[in-house]
């Protein structure tokens, strides 16, 4: 699809193929971190990435800078950088597209991070799915490394630093920030409330920044170009910056773009994902993958940023947008994911373990033409004890199931007024 | 037992880091590639090289979708049902490969050539519906697809010995 707009995270983007160093150094690559070396401290590049409000990507929103910066001046030493490229949202590809596309921008991005907060080692976490991805992460950065970017003293500045990549067993709960911590650590991978915060306590009680991968390649770009500049290529005042959207389901064109932030709905799904199947109808979508809600059709057009999902009491978590038509049915699909984040819950907390198999119950009882419409209410109230678990992962999973119950409710009383699923249960589709 | 010339790879490895149970993952996944599977006999030795007992490996083991704890076929089959693949048809490319192969999930053919298992959204949704094989990724699959793929991995390696 040729885009209207500024290509920045993926302008060295090539069919089936990545960039080299070279052709990354000729794009401007690596420009951002000798300017940094030479002429900025770490505190500077803060403020500038505090100033470009750069929002983590990841799928919270949290401002990049101010998380840098909660590093106190007097940590302890080592200090640790993780870049997540374990990516498990159902419907999010674009980290795996990113290190196939442009590998040296992800480990620009990580260098400067670790320079703002005085880290010493990094780590990139890649998931078992993402082999390819590991293979040409450690490729480039021994690239990187021989060419004087990575290590000791980088460019003769006084600063080392150096990077690895850390592979995971795979299990959807490590790409949450503390999870990622303990299982980077060879522990089991269970999420860990603050107080202390990773800034201060994470990797073996060092202070630990852990950044999503996206987030992290736009900082050699605010570096280069300045946060003015950053600002504007959003399209709504309150956000900042491109944004890589995903696109799936059933659409012409699978795919991941780069848009302005703010980019509406509507014109992702046709301009980029070249609209819905032959014979298929726009029902919903999940704009930001499995952990939010279905959205209502009087939202189609919503500005797709952190602030237009939060209006509409959806969020835009990692903007990967998955689009269901008029032939699929929303029972089934919320008892698939149901099954996805039982299966992937931890099972470290009550609320987490227990809720979401009895969730994934009723929903099987209602799909297969057993449901009462008293499981209505018990939906309800299992979801609201799910607010009560240890980590976010718990309410996010019974996101879609209380966007069904608010915005589509007739479907689930055709269920069971009927004793039946009315669209003939899963898709038997393969085209 | 754990030839000495992969066990001085493993050492050298672990020896580099700054805590050993850092490279639990990896070890686990060297040890699997050499026998097959994570056995028991692997655990302990995994355990024994990390410094740590053979409970918390397996702790660690069992946790992981990557990790067979039990014998698998030369190909493990990861068929995606994340919602996209889902939506897309990951039915009938389960009807497909039992039709093929005669397994279902968590089943493995009698010749040990083929594992089937069922994994979490894999991250090839614009592919969809997907599969990976020993982690290579396949998509979007057709029935037409799924012959011929299983087909060229039948042709490439012969069934192994069954060592069960």
């Amino acid at each position: 699809m040729a885009t209207p707009y500024p290509q920045v995270l993926f302008q060295n983007r090539k069919p089936n193929r990545i960039a080299t160093l070279d052709e990354y150094r000729q794009s401007g690559g690596y420009q951002a971190l000798t300017t940094v070396l030479q002429k900025h401290s770490p505190r500077e590049v803060q403020q500038l990435v505090i100033d470009a409000n750069l929002q983590g990507r990841g799928g919270a929103g949290f401002p990049a800078g101010l998380k840098w910066k909660s590093v106190a001046d007097d940590a302890p030493h080592p200090r640790y950088i993780i870049t997540n490229i374990d990516e498990m949202e159902p419907g999010t590809f674009k980290d795996r597209l990113m290190a196939h596309v442009d590998p040296h921008m992800i480990i620009e991005g990580t260098i400067l991070a670790a320079y703002a907060v005085s880290s010493e080692k990094g780590f990139i976490f890649v998931r078992p799915s993402y082999e390819n991805s590991a293979i040409i992460m450690e490729r480039e950065i021994a690239i990187a490394r021989e060419a004087g970017f990575l290590g000791k003293n980088i460019l003769e500045s006084g600063f080392s630093f150096d990077l690895v990549v850390h592979r995971s067993g795979g299990r959807y709960i490590c790409g949450e920030g503390t999870a990622q911590i303990n299982a980077l650590m060879g522990k089991r991978a269970q999420p860990q409330q603050s107080p202390p915060r990773s800034t201060e306590k994470g990797l073996w009680d060092k202070p630990t920044v852990l950044n999503n991968m996206e987030t992290l390649i736009n900082v050699p770009h605010i570096v280069r170009n300045g946060p003015e500049w950053f600002k504007k290529l959003a399209k709504t005042k309150t956000a900042s910056g491109t944004k890589l959207y995903c696109v799936s389901g059933r659409v012409n064109h699978p795919g991941c773009y780069e848009l302005p932030m703010g980019t509406r709905l509507g014109e992702i799904i046709e301009e980029c994902g070249g609209g819905l199947l032959p014979g298929s109808e726009f029902k919903t979508c999940l704009p930001g993958g499995a952990s939010t809600c279905f959205l209502e059709k009087k939202d189609y057009d919503v500005e797709m940023d952190f602030d237009g999902l939060k209006k509409c009491r959806n969020r835009l978590g990692t903007g990967a947008v998955i689009v269901f038509d008029q032939k699929t049915c929303l029972v089934a699909a919320v008892l698939n994911l149901m099954d996805f984040f039982v299966r992937e819950s931890c099972g470290w907390c009550t609320p987490c373990r227990e809720a979401l198999p009895f969730i994934r119950d009723l929903l099987w009882r209602i799909e297969n033409g057993e449901g009462k419409e008293e499981f209505i209410p018990m939906l309800r109230t299992m979801s609201a004890h799910t607010w009560k678990s240890y980590c976010a992962f718990a309410p996010g999973a019974t996101m879609p199931l209380s966007s069904l119950l608010d915005n589509f409710p007739e479907e689930v009383h055709e269920h069971i007024s009927q004793k039946r699923c009315p669209y003939g249960g899963t898709p038997g589709r393969m085209e | 037992m754990l030839p000495d010339e992969l066990r001085q790879t493993l050492e050298t490895q672990i020896a580099k880091v700054e805590q050993p149970r850092e490279l639990a993952v990896d070890v686990m996944l060297s040890l699997q590639r050499h026998y097959g599977y994570l056995s028991d006999e692997a655990l302990e030795e995994g355990a024994s090289l990390l410094g740590l007992t053979p409970l918390e490996l397996e702790e660690l083991a069992t946790f992981y979708d990557f990790i067979y704890r039990e014998p698998v076929g030369r190909y493990v089959l990861h068929v995606c049902d994340g919602v996209v693949c889902w939506m897309n048809g990951y039915d009938p490319v389960l009807d497909t490969l039992f039709d093929k192969l005669g397994i279902r999930p968590g089943e493995t053919t009698k010749d040990g050539m083929f594992t089937l298992l069922p994994t979490a959204c894999i991250g090839y949704c614009d592919l969809s519906p997907a599969m990976l094989v020993n982690g290579r990724p396949y998509g979007p699959l057709t029935p037409e697809k799924i012959d011929d793929i299983l087909k060229r991995l039948r042709e490439t390696a012969p069934p192994p010995k069954l060592t069960r």
